[in-house]
């Protein structure tokens, strides 16, 4: 038997413990969400009934799977602030992912075109502001967005404007919010496929006699897709859920899903909405959620 | 191969522009954190009293501290399960339940927090468990070992896997090739795993807010609330700290994965 081989049995006993966790705390819950999406508010601790109960007997346990209903769902879909809530999310998140396409892609090529010693530099500098907390990056964007903030001292100073431009509570604050936290996510994978990228590929294409532009449009940019699409779903799925950035930086007149389910659960103690929501929205990612599992996966096991 | 740069003007303006994007607002930040005046766009000359108001404002002491506990531990049970997770996947060859395996480490990668918070409290719920600093922990371990596990596992995947087995060939069983020669390797990786646990953890807003209870807010829940009634001076001195805080750890980790690696590659990405 071969040394790999042999290695491998012990290896195999190492998934136990991270395997029964991640079914604990990752998989058992959702079946508590699916369960609770299913029942009634109550005025109760805990806040929704059926309660199930293994300990009252084989007939309490029927009731209580007969009193499950799927009339969560049915208001989801038939009132217009849910509805609008999700339509909203894919649209914030559409539009958000685009402009961290359109900002990112040239940062990442101008880090893969720097000489290999300032290449490993720049991956820093663009890894540490990642590493400072989020709400504080949000929070550094109300100090300079708000009313008498630095940005409109600066816009009336150069006379661009005569009086304060209203920057929080809009969509354009939200869109500087999330451009400003998930650069780095559509960066990174973007820098890892255009620093692999051979150049001589796009020299070739020049000495051939395309210009520029058709460079990078026939060569460079197709090469770079599976960057583009890690990059995109690494942004795209968690912004449909996102919650902070709308909330401190949007106005409060439409709500994106995250902020939805957040008030039903928080101010309205309607958990069973507030999990019929979850569930919802978590069908909506499944699609680019396997699509980001599958890269990921042969990312990091078919070798780099 | 000759290696010319290929730096355009454009490249250089792309860079200059985006790392000047994602650093001036921190640095606003931690500018006016030392403002005198009151009114937070106002310039009132240098000073530390918000530094002075933070330290004597009891709830957000309590709820920093709360938060350190809750990071510490929470990236210390993460690196260990996470590590394990990592070797099962890159060594373990094909086993039983593999792909279910590696979709619950990926998923919560990307998953929304608002879904992770919620399914983690619902289950704190039904087992009745007394909501605090354990909750917090165990939701925050649930989150950040997957991410230590990518790391890890992209750095044993970049591992010549024939020193291990050079190792065994010379008469080590394998754990003892493991001990002895994998994990001094993939040391960087681990600590840098446990960095990128503590500094999400200290980060977290949304899973903390669920799955804690009444009476232990944490660092960001405090914050949270403070901002959503507008900006005050004494949360830029405190978010000045928490920067510190992070830097200070990235130094002593980077410093750590130095000495460690003498091979002079690079730690893990991320």
């Amino acid at each position: 038997m071969s040394a790999r081989r042999i290695f491998a049995r012990p290896a195999r006993l190492a998934a136990i413990a991270p395997y029964v966790w991640m079914v604990l705390f990752f998989l058992v819950p959702f079946g508590f969400v699916l369960k609770i999406s299913l029942s009634q508010t109550a005025i109760a601790q805990p806040p929704y009934e059926p309660v199930f109960d293994l300990m009252a007997g084989w007939g309490a346990l029927k009731a209580a799977f007969a009193a499950l209903s799927i009339d969560n769902f049915k208001l989801l879909a038939s009132d217009d602030i849910y509805v609008f809530a999700y339509v909203r999310s894919l649209i914030v998140a559409v539009t958000a992912t685009a402009l961290l396409l359109l900002i990112g892609y040239p940062i990442a090529y101008g880090m893969a075109r720097l000489p290999a010693r300032w290449q490993a530099v720049a991956m820093v500098l663009v890894i540490v502001p990642f590493w400072t907390s989020f709400l504080i990056r949000i929070y550094a964007w109300i100090n300079i967005l708000q009313h008498d903030g630095l940005l409109n001292q600066i816009l009336l100073a150069l006379h661009l404007v005569s009086q304060p431009v209203v920057w929080l509570s809009t969509d354009s604050a939200m869109y500087i919010g999330i451009v400003y936290s998930y650069l780095p996510f559509m960066i990174l994978p973007l820098y890892a496929t255009l620093a692999k990228m051979e150049p001589v590929l796009e020299e070739a294409a020049s000495d051939l006699g395309a210009p520029r532009w058709q460079v990078f449009w026939l060569v460079t940019f197709p090469l770079s897709l599976p960057g583009v699409g890690a990059g995109v779903l690494l942004c795209f799925i968690p912004i449909v859920g996102e919650f902070v950035i709308p909330d401190l930086l949007a106005g409060s007149n439409s709500l994106m899903i995250g902020q939805t389910l957040w008030l039903e659960f928080f101010t309205n103690k309607d958990w069973p909405v507030a999990s019929a929501a979850a569930i919802v929205l978590l069908v909506v990612l499944l699609v680019p959620l396997l699509l980001y599992e599958r890269l990921q996966k042969r990312q990091l096991e078919q070798g780099r | 191969m000759r290696k010319v740069s290929r730096l355009s003007r454009f490249n250089v303006a792309s860079l200059a522009l985006g790392l000047a994007f994602l650093y001036l607002p921190i640095l606003i930040l931690v500018i006016y954190s030392f403002n005198a005046s009151r009114l937070v766009t106002v310039w009132g000359g240098w000073s530390l009293r918000w530094y002075h108001e933070f330290f004597n404002d009891r709830a957000m002491i309590e709820a920093a501290w709360m938060s350190l506990r809750v990071a510490v531990s929470s990236a210390t049970i993460a690196t260990l399960i996470g590590t394990l997770a990592a070797v099962a996947l890159s060594r373990g060859e094909r086993f039983r339940g593999r792909t279910l395996f590696s979709g619950m480490l990926y998923a919560p990668l990307v998953m929304p927090e608002v879904i992770t918070g919620l399914s983690l409290l619902l289950l704190f719920v039904a087992l009745n468990a007394e909501r605090g600093f354990w909750t917090v922990t165990i939701a925050h371990t649930t989150l950040t070992m997957c991410f230590v596990a990518v790391v890890v596992q992209s750095r044993l995947g970049s591992l010549d896997r024939s020193l291990e087995e050079a190792a065994m060939d010379l008469g080590c069983d394998p754990m003892r090739a493991f001990v002895a020669v994998t994990l001094p390797l993939i040391a960087p990786a681990i600590v840098a795993g446990w960095m990128l646990a503590f500094t999400l953890s200290l980060d977290d807003l949304v899973i903390a807010s669920f799955t804690t209870g009444p009476g232990s807010a944490t660092l960001p829940i405090r914050i949270y609330s403070e901002v959503r009634l507008g900006v005050k001076p004494e949360i830029n001195a405190i978010c000045t700290l928490v920067i510190a805080l992070i830097a200070v750890v990235i130094v002593i980790a980077s410093l750590a994965s130095k000495l460690s690696s003498s091979q002079g590659e690079s730690a893990a990405p991320l």
